[in-house]
């Protein structure tokens, strides 16, 4: 067993778990400052709440607890003050895309149908294929993001995210479709038909 | 029968709530007859799958 005290100090676990938050919680709040913050934050509250673990793992687990609940608080905090319902140039912009995607009798056009990704399991054990994933997740328009990630990320229920956000649960059901369907678009043309492209 | 837009937005939702029999048993017959639709079901499936990996590689989730 190891005190958390112990491995917080130890410089190479704390580089490596502290980049690693920063990643996480910027790609949530998509803001630097206030990456910094939740991260300052939830680190600060793991060393003053001294507890034993088996391990890093372990350790590492229970910071992120920590740094999701503040990522918790400050989405929250900003729902208050924005309103989700109403859809931004980049949202309108993604409707316009997935409706595209469609002829005029709702049956996908066959330039647009989606195609048979084969194994993809495999991409999952590549570098490189995260980088475009996180690529792809950036791309997404903000309050698109925000639903998709405290549904996939913070492992909210839909009907726990639609109250934290003030929006209804058809609405929420909406946002996280146009997510999943701009994602899995992003990674198609990224990543998954990249080789077939001649160049 | 549903067109591919109905489709593609249940297999959404059926991430989110535990599908009707009514609307599993739609679902059903139109995958049977349409590629892209099947197709769309494996990358909603590879979607989460990709979203619990990213957890588990860069939150120290499940590990």
């Amino acid at each position: 067993m190891t005190a958390p005290g112990q491995l917080l100090i130890d410089e190479a676990f704390l580089d490596d778990i502290r980049r690693d938050m920063i990643k996480f919680a910027h790609l949530q709040l998509r803001d630097a400052a206030q990456a910094e913050d939740a991260v300052q934050e939830a680190l600060l509250a793991a060393v003053s709440n001294a507890k034993a673990f088996s391990g890093r793992s372990a350790m590492k687990t229970w910071v992120f607890a920590i740094l999701k609940n503040k990522i918790v608080d400050l989405i929250r905090r900003q729902a208050r003050t924005t309103n989700l319902s109403a859809l931004s140039s980049e949202e309108e912009s993604m409707e316009e895309a997935y409706e595209s995607l469609f002829k005029a009798n709702d049956h996908w056009s066959p330039e647009t149908r989606p195609r048979d990704w084969g194994n993809p399991e495999e991409a999952l054990r590549e570098k490189r294929f995260w980088d475009v994933f996180d690529a792809c997740l950036k791309h997404l328009p903000e309050n698109t993001a925000r639903v998709f990630m405290m549904r996939e990320f913070l492992e909210f229920e839909t009907n726990e995210v639609c109250q934290e956000l003030s929006i209804t649960t058809s609405n929420c059901n909406v946002i996280l479709h146009r997510a999943r369907n701009g994602l899995r678009r992003c990674l198609e043309k990224n990543w998954f038909s990249a080789g077939e492209q001649p160049c | 029968m549903l067109s591919c837009k109905e489709v593609t937005r249940l297999l959404s939702e059926g991430q989110d709530r535990p599908l009707g029999l009514a609307e599993k048993m739609q679902l059903e017959m139109h995958l049977a007859i349409c590629n892209g639709c099947k197709n769309f079901k494996s990358q909603m499936s590879f979607l989460r799958e990709a979203c619990k990996r990213y957890l588990a590689d860069h939150a120290g989730e499940g590990k």
